[in-house]
């Protein structure tokens, strides 16, 4: 399971990446395992607003279906459309391809998810 | 010894001996004793010559009527071919598709059904099956608000008032507020569609043919609707859609309705078959169980239940329905009707239904008794004002062997005078001629 | 020979399946503005067409009638033939539903008696046919619930209680009737927990859904304490009726302390499940809830069988007409044919069956719950993990031996859940056989796993792609051609 260090995860499996006041947000490698060969992701839109660890977005495999919350609050800047038509991009690579990216409102929300280390803790 | 358990002696006492248990009864000690019940009041064992002849005994009790009333069941006709078919025990015993290798059949003829419903509707996608029509509509009822986040729907007041009620029962329990659209001369009044339309309702409910047998005309309502992001609803009596435009023509969102019009036989009101098909942006908000083409290892095409995710067995609390089991028997039932009537026979059976209603019509306008209720287009059902006594009326054609026309009243008591009448391929001329007499030689 | 068409590709053109009388009456045309301008595209073929299509497309299915069926939570008991024959009488079959009572008395009779029959069996006081399926009656007794406590006034009442071992359709029923749903754990031998379930009883909860024996085939020991628990704290109690088949005759849902429940008359009571309906799922209430039954509700009065539109308290319709009747005549029949003197005998055997099985294959198959089980049992997957073998494999490799599989993950309680029900239909040696293959499979997979992970490989077609249907949905002929 790969759980890079500069990222940022929640206890429901997703991660974010901060880069100059943006938040790109995906789900984690753990979550495109357990789920396994994801087949759809409902994308929201852009502009609409994102509460911390609220959801925003659903994933379905061909034997599940799981919620996206969001690790931070903000608007959404930008959605991946590739996913539409390619959801499997994220069984491939779920750190490379990124769900949505926000406008960060409040950096210190970061405080409050888990570090590369806590998280693999948790997934154990 | 029962003929449905083959369970000797010898069974018993190795299986028990298997499990470590002395007797049959130490299989339920765990229960309660004060749960154990002793005997129950129902009858006896019947051997299958007692059941024949207890059934034999119930059915003269039973008067099938030839029906001159639809109002949700019509007497069209089925084929022979198609029981013999459905009854073969690979279909008939089967459960649902979960083990596709082994329930291609069962699969084929849902994708087939699915085509088939889409054929008629226009629409995109179809599901494969829903309990009945006025179940399936509520169901569209709640793929409509939960699409759109809303907690109210309009309904047309011309659709049947059974169906109106199912839908208002399945809200009142999920705080969904209905609000009915009055009628305009026997159809749909799209003013009040404008003026009750607004960004919080989730759309509108109509019915086609209406409670009447009245084809409505649906101009302007797609417009209507989407200047508030409405859905359009329609239930819409699939049989006639080899005729009339297409739910998809006029814009609608979500296509309902009950196939039994597709020859599946009166049976006191079921088991009928509701269906549902939707538009490709709203196939993953639909309910049910959905048939697929993929490939299996071979590469060889094959069907498999998909998108299940939306479904409870998945999504349990968040899916977008409980339906699980599903009337799929009567899907097979309507896909071979459709496939034995054809391009041809579907719309060559409804001409008929269509001419011989209006042949009824004309006669029985010819009586004094009878005048038109609306001056509008109807297909095989339609409805008249009348002075005789209704009720007196009925009794009589029942005595001649007829089910007479439906009294509005029965859901409206000020309709007291007005009567639906639905005649389908079955009614031939002489019996239309010959009812039309009993009709005449009343006062 | 693997038939692969579709109706659509055997189509003709000018071919014709039909036959309809010759009419003089004038020819009128549907209004323009009205009319459907092309032709829906339906297959044109012959009645042999027709007839030898569907025949081969049936060669693809496996029936009850081929082989052992042990698909838990289902009970694909034998469906009899006699069954199908009553309920085919034209006297009954021919009846319009709103034909006069004094025309239908034959029909309100059957109606009236399977509802009577039921209430007998269960324990409850009146039952409705109406509801379509199981979940169809989840949904009603959860409104019948709500109606109950709006009735009085308590509207605060708005969750139910679901055990996390539940069938989907209960949270998902829950859903749908306006309710929160509140999930409570179960022990480790699948009953629920009483200190859990305490926690979360207080004036918001509506009610309870169970059904006992519970999914993994146990009976509630505790149900009276729970029932009592429930009751004491306002709510209702409602039994998923999907396991009644152990019960029969020994013990009764109603007496437990149930307020509601649904049984499917397509498991218990014999009526074919036809891929996947149309089945029948029957309502029953205790007295005090009679009131809030769906309409129309079949009476007996002195003047022979009457149906009630109109009463205060019903919590209004739930279905066009009286429900799927065509099924209910069947588990009629059925139910006279077993008659008082045999019903009891079904709870056994199906007991005595499943738990056969569990001896003879627990040295196999990891048993998660020891002890008697009711007629079903959960394994969880192979005994031995190392083989990576799967219970999704092991299911695909019965399928090389003309069995159909168990039901498999499902209670998601247990992770590699196959759950074994073996209905009293089922003979002593039609049994051995499934457990000899199970072993033979058990065996394979510790000496050649790939072969196991492999399966099927005598079907008419092999694993499928079943994310590829999901990613690209084709879900119509139409699509197919588009391809
Ligand atoms: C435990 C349980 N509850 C409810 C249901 C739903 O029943 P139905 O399919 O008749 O709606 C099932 C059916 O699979 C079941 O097994």
């Amino acid at each position: 399971m790969k759980t890079p260090k500069d990222l940022y995860y929640t206890e429901t499996h997703e991660w974010v990446k901060v880069e100059d006041g943006f938040a790109f947000i995906g789900i984690t490698d753990y979550a495109q395992d357990s789920l396994g060969e994801i087949v759809f992701v409902e994308l929201p839109e852009e502009n609409e607003q994102v509460n911390q660890f609220e959801e925003f977005a659903a994933i379905e495999s061909v034997k599940a279906a799981s919620d996206l919350n969001s690790p931070v609050s903000g608007v959404i800047v930008a959605v991946n459309e590739e996913l539409e038509d390619n959801p499997e991009l994220l069984n491939e690579d779920p750190y490379e391809n990124w769900i949505i990216k926000v406008e960060l409102e409040d950096e210190t929300e970061i405080n409050k998810l888990m570090n590369a280390e806590e998280y693999k803790e948790h997934c154990e | 010894m029962h003929k449905y358990m083959p369970h000797t002696h010898d069974d018993v006492r190795a299986m028990l001996d298997r499990i470590g248990v002395e007797k049959l009864e130490d299989l339920f000690s765990e229960i309660p004793k004060t749960l154990v019940h002793k005997e129950l009041d129902i009858p006896n064992s019947m051997s299958e010559i007692e059941l024949r002849e207890h059934f034999a005994s119930l059915a003269k009790q039973n008067t099938p009527l030839i029906p001159f009333m639809g109002a949700g069941a019509y007497d069209h006709y089925t084929p022979s071919v198609i029981r013999h078919l459905i009854e073969r025990q690979e279909f008939l015993t089967a459960y649902t598709p979960y083990q596709p290798e082994i329930a291609q059949g069962t699969l084929q003829y849902i994708f087939e059904y699915q085509s088939m419903i889409c054929q008629l509707t226009g629409m995109d996608v179809s599901n494969a099956s829903m309990y009945d029509g006025a179940t399936a509509t509520a169901e569209a009822m709640f793929m409509a608000t939960g699409v759109r986040r809303s907690k109210k729907i309009l309904i047309s007041a011309t659709v049947n008032p059974n169906i109106q009620e199912v839908v208002k029962t399945y809200a009142l329990y999920r705080d969904i507020e209905v609000i009915t659209v009055n009628e305009e001369d026997g159809q749909t009044s799209l003013d009040e569609v404008k003026a009750l339309m607004d960004k919080d309702v989730a759309g509108l409910i109509v019915q086609n043919p209406n409670l009447y047998g009245i084809t409505e005309d649906f101009t302007g309502f797609k417009d209507a609707l989407d200047e508030h992001k409405g859905l359009f609803i329609m239930n819409h009596d699939p049989s006639l859609l080899a005729h009339l435009k297409t739910p998809a023509s006029w814009g609608v969102d979500i296509a309902v309705g009950d196939a039994q019009t597709l020859g599946v036989p009166l049976s006191y009101g079921g088991p009928y078959i509701g269906y549902m098909a939707t538009t490709t942006k709203l196939m993953r908000k639909m309910p049910g169980r959905i048939c697929g083409v993929t490939k299996d290892q071979d590469g060889k095409r094959a069907f498999v239940l998909t998108l299940q995710a939306r479904e409870q067995h998945i999504r349990r609390e968040k899916a977008n329905s409980n339906i699980c089991s599903n009337q799929s028997l009567l899907a097979l039932f309507v896909t071979i009707y459709m496939a034995l009537m054809g391009k041809k026979g579907v719309y060559e059976a409804q001409q008929m239904s269509h001419d011989h209603a209006h042949y009824l019509h004309d006669k029985l306008l010819e009586l004094p008794t009878f005048e038109p209720a609306f001056d509008k287009p109807f297909f095989k059902e339609f409805t008249l004002k009348t002075t005789l006594d209704v009720d007196k009326m009925n009794d009589v054609l029942k005595e001649h062997g007829y089910l007479g026309p439906l009294p509005q009243k029965r859901f409206d008591e000020a309709k007291a005078d007005l009567v639906t009448f639905a005649v389908t391929e079955k009614r031939s001329k002489a019996q239309m001629d010959a009812f039309v007499d009993i009709v005449r030689g009343l006062s | 020979m693997y038939y692969d068409k579709l109706i659509f590709e055997i189509s003709t053109e000018g071919r014709k399946g039909y036959s309809l009388p010759k009419t003089e009456i004038e020819r009128r045309e549907v209004p323009d503005h009205l009319r459907r301008p092309d032709c829906p595209g339906l297959p044109e073929v012959s009645e042999l067409d027709v007839v030898r299509h569907y025949t081969n497309v049936s060669f693809k299915n496996f029936g009850i009638e081929k082989g052992f069926y042990p698909l838990g939570s289902c009970t694909m008991k034998y469906n009899p033939k006699i069954n199908q024959d009553m309920a085919n009488l034209p006297e009954f079959a021919g009846l319009h539903p709103y034909q006069p009572l004094d025309t239908v008395q034959g029909m309100l009779h059957v109606y009236y008696e399977t509802q009577r029959m039921l209430s007998e069996i269960s324990g409850l006081d009146t039952f409705t046919l109406n509801p379509y399926a199981g979940a169809h009656g989840e949904h009603i007794g959860l409104m019948i619930i709500k109606a109950y406590h709006r009735s009085r006034g308590d509207e605060k009442r708005t969750k139910i209680i679901v055990p996390d071992s539940a069938h989907g359709t209960n949270p998902a029923s829950a859903t749908v009737t306006g309710f929160e749903s509140v999930e409570v754990k179960s022990n480790a031998d699948g009953t629920v927990n009483l200190e859990d379930l305490k926690s979360v009883l207080d004036d918001t909860v509506a009610g309870i859904m169970l059904t006992n024996p519970n999914t993994v085939g146990i009976f509630e020991k505790d149900i009276l304490e729970i029932a009592k628990l429930v009751h004491q704290a306002g709510g209702l109690l409602y039994y998923d009726g999907a396991n009644l088949n152990p019960l029969l005759g020994f013990a009764r849902p109603g007496d437990m302390g149930f307020d509601i429940m649904h049984i499917n008359l397509h498991k218990t009571f014999s009526t074919p499940h036809g891929g996947g309906g149309p089945g029948s799922g029957p309502v029953g209430v205790t007295k005090a809830l009679v009131p809030f039954l769906p309409k129309p509700v079949v009476k007996k009065t002195s003047d022979g069988y009457s149906l009630d539109g109109e009463t205060d308290l019903t919590i209004g319709q739930v279905s066009h007409f009286v429900g799927n009747i065509g099924v209910a005549m069947k588990a009629y029949a059925y139910m006279l044919t077993i008659g008082k003197d045999n019903i009891t005998d079904i709870a056994r055997f199906s007991t005595l069956n499943a738990n056969y099985i569990k001896e003879s294959l627990k040295d196999d198959f990891l048993l998660p719950i020891e002890g008697i089980c009711k007629h079903e049992f959960v394994f969880d997957g192979l005994k031995d993990k190392s083989t990576g073998v799967t219970t999704l494999d092991v299911a695909k490799r019965l399928l090389d031996f003309d069995m159909h599989p168990p039901t498999v993950y499902f209670p998601l309680v247990v992770k590699e859940s196959i759950m074994v029900e073996p209905p009293e239909t089922e003979s002593k040696q039609t049994i051995d056989k499934f457990i000899e293959v199970m072993k033979a499979i058990a065996k394979e997979a510790k000496e050649d796993p790939d072969k196991v992970k492999g399966a099927p490989y005598n079907t008419v077609v092999k694993r499928l792609d079943e994310a590829l249907a999901a990613r690209k949905p084709i879900v119509k002929y139409k699509d197919l051609l588009s391809e």
